[in-house]
């Protein structure tokens, strides 16, 4: 099977191009919304989606994420719902590079390794567990290299030099650089040693970086594209989604708009 | 046994513990780690802390034989270890004195902490007075309404107290609420953890800083009844009184070591705390162990009459200790710890802290078995003041 990030970023990197990556709770409001969203940012230039799947103790995400995780789990949402839905997605015929975003516990729950498995059979190309550092469960690792699922690994502001060398090594397909110390969610300024900490990642890998947590402007989105190889933007998607779903669709576009014309 | 040497470089506990963190703490982790390592074997820091707790803290804490207790039982001797003498009311401050010196070195100017009965937050509160640093509690906002004397204390002795209004609005929440704390201040800030639980290195710190209760313990019994006890008997929520009493006996094959659970309003049903007898392995809090889940993985809510027990998973090296067979786990209603706070108050004048009644609670099941020759020694963790409006709302 086809991994749509592999080919998603080697297009990039002949064109130039800025990635824009949107994270989705999956479920929040609902999971037809989820769907149209996913096809709807597709349509509009995104280039990657998080698939985020809600846990009830999402200890790295601030309120906004907190509360899509909260509504989405009292729907019951599962892993077999997130399956279900990219198969779904690859059968109407979506190419868009999709990433499983979400805790380890509902993985380990469902069997790490068979998790790897039904994700890459579902279509979908990558995952990243926030609260799996890369030297925890080794076959369930060993499970994702082989069956091709990339492995997407978070770079912070305060990992030192010699680990985030070793973290961008094992990275697969992108680097994720956590663009403030603290939880997700929107921001009205970004810290000011951001710009020296993807310069420093830039020369330490040819892999795209991009830079996530805290970006909610298009103005913000353009200014970080431009030092980063493009941006993840997630608490604010909610925020607008609370309003609706074409309130979410308006600002998706505007946002890719914005990483694109970066 | 091997437990002397575990965790191992890791913070692995056989498959259990780890180190579950996004990246943003793994250098405060690290760097805890590599401190802690250092000051361990430090005799200066040995002496200073041996000093706040002699002085300041009350230690060491009396052994009493309940001897009214064991009367009524008909058989077998009952000793208590009385932590519940301890300054601030229970051994957390055994942990936060520790904590509090240790981030002192690492030149942090603020501690975070988590509480679920408030014990831990007093005692966090006290070290941070001590040690003039800041101090921020998280404790959520149902537990805040259950103990709002401790609140009150915490608020007297100059911490902040932050209501957690999330998820179940207690010990679990207010765990997530101080981790996301540390993640936004994690230059500044210390994450003073209350128990064996949360990443590596702080199951096996936390115990370290705990062992002195079971060090005491078998000097004291070998003192008074010259030979080591049969059984050990302690509560266990997330785990660090019962850990670090129990871990000095581990190596002692013929002590028999039972950990006491929360059943809240029993097993079978879905009100209770009983994490290792009803959970199986997930990953919380930055560690791996039994953890109470749904069968999506999500984390089910826990529930016991006694806040300070009311947390979904338990320390890792108490998975550890379950699967070896080493030590056992038993639950105990809210019903039966309520009957045990009653037999201790009326027959020894002694007012329990609800956690404690829990272990109190098992002696009505544990001591037909005995032989009068038997000792049994209880570790009574903390006093009942922050319980007694619990209390009168059900006896």
């Amino acid at each position: 099977m086809k991994n749509y990030l592999t080919i998603k970023i080697q297009e990039a990197r002949k064109k130039k191009r800025k990635l824009f990556c949107v994270f989705l709770t999956l479920g929040y409001p609902s999971i037809a919304a989820t769907e149209r969203l996913i096809l709807s940012s597709e349509k509009a230039g995104v280039d990657i989606i998080e698939l985020g799947f809600p846990f009830s103790d999402p200890l790295a995400d601030g309120p906004t994420i907190q509360f899509s995780s909260e509504q989405a789990i009292k729907k019951n949402v599962t892993i077999q719902d997130a399956l279900a839905l990219v198969r779904r997605l690859r059968q109407k015929g979506s190419r868009i590079p999709i990433l499983f975003f979400g805790y380890f516990n509902p993985v380990f729950s469902y069997g790490g390794k068979d998790f790897v498995r039904d994700a890459r059979s579902a279509g979908m190309d990558g995952l990243i567990i926030p609260d799996l550092p890369p030297e925890e469960e080794e076959e369930f690792q060993k499970a994702c290299r082989k069956q091709k699922l990339q492995r997407i690994l978070l770079v912070a502001p305060t990992t030192q030099d010699k680990r985030a060398k070793m973290l961008v090594g094992k990275s697969q397909g992108f680097i994720y650089y956590v663009s403030l110390r603290g939880v997700t969610g929107a921001r009205k300024a970004l810290p000011g040693d951001m710009k020296a900490h993807l310069l420093k990642l830039k020369r330490m890998t040819p892999k795209p970086v991009l830079a996530g947590f805290g970006i909610s402007t298009p103005e913000q989105a353009k200014n970080i594209s431009r030092m980063s190889d493009g941006v993840i933007v997630g608490s604010a998607v909610i925020e607008h989604l609370k309003r609706g779903v074409p309130s979410a669709e308006r600002f998706i576009e505007k946002m890719s708009r914005a990483v694109h014309g970066a | 046994m091997k437990t002397r040497k575990l965790p191992d470089s890791k913070g692995h506990f056989g498959p259990y513990g780890g180190r579950y963190v996004p990246e943003t703490l793994v250098k405060a982790c690290e760097e805890l780690t590599l401190a802690y390592q250092a000051i361990k074997n430090d005799k200066n820091f040995r002496k200073e802390l041996r000093y706040y707790l002699e002085t300041y803290a009350g230690r060491p804490t009396p052994l009493y034989e309940a001897k009214h207790l064991a009367a009524h039982f008909g058989r077998g001797r009952i000793f208590l270890k009385r932590e519940d003498l301890l300054h601030t009311g229970a051994h957390k401050i055994n942990n936060t004195l520790a904590q509090g010196l240790l981030a002192k070195r690492l030149g942090k100017t603020r501690v975070v902490a988590e509480t679920g009965a408030g014990q831990h937050g007093v005692a966090s509160a006290t070290a941070a007075c001590v040690f003039g640093l800041k101090c921020v509690v998280y404790m959520g906002a149902v537990d805040m309404e259950r103990q709002a004397l401790n609140v009150y204390k915490m608020k007297l002795l100059g911490a902040e107290v932050r209501p957690v209004h999330s998820g179940s609005q207690t010990l679990k929440d207010a765990t997530n609420e101080a981790i996301r704390d540390w993640v936004t201040n994690v230059e500044d800030t210390h994450y003073l953890l209350g128990s064996v639980v949360g990443p590596h290195p702080y199951p096996g710190m936390v115990r370290d800083f705990q062992e002195v209760i079971g060090k005491e313990t078998r000097r004291q019994i070998v003192k008074a009844a010259g030979r080591l006890p049969s059984y050990l008997l302690a509560c266990v929520g997330g785990g660090s009184n019962s850990m670090g009493f129990f871990h000095p006996f581990l190596k002692d094959r013929d002590v028999r070591i039972i950990g006491i659970e929360a059943a809240g309003e029993g097993v079978s049903t879905p009100h209770h705390a009983a994490s290792i007898t009803k959970g199986r392995p997930g990953i919380l809090h930055g560690m791996k162990s039994y953890l109470l889940q749904d069968k999506n993985g999500q984390v089910l809510l826990a529930h016991s009459i006694s806040a300070g027990l009311d947390y979904p998973s338990v320390g890792p090296e108490h998975s550890y200790l379950k699967d070896s067979g080493r030590v056992a786990y038993r639950a105990v209603t809210d019903a039966d710890a309520l009957k045990g706070f009653d037999l201790l108050t009326k027959l020894e004048g002694i007012m329990p802290a609800l956690e404690p009644a829990h272990a109190l609670g098992y002696l009505p099941k544990l001591m037909p078995k005995t032989r009068s020759s038997d000792i049994v020694i209880v570790c009574l963790s903390g006093r009942g003041d922050k319980d007694i409006h619990t209390v009168q709302q059900h006896l």
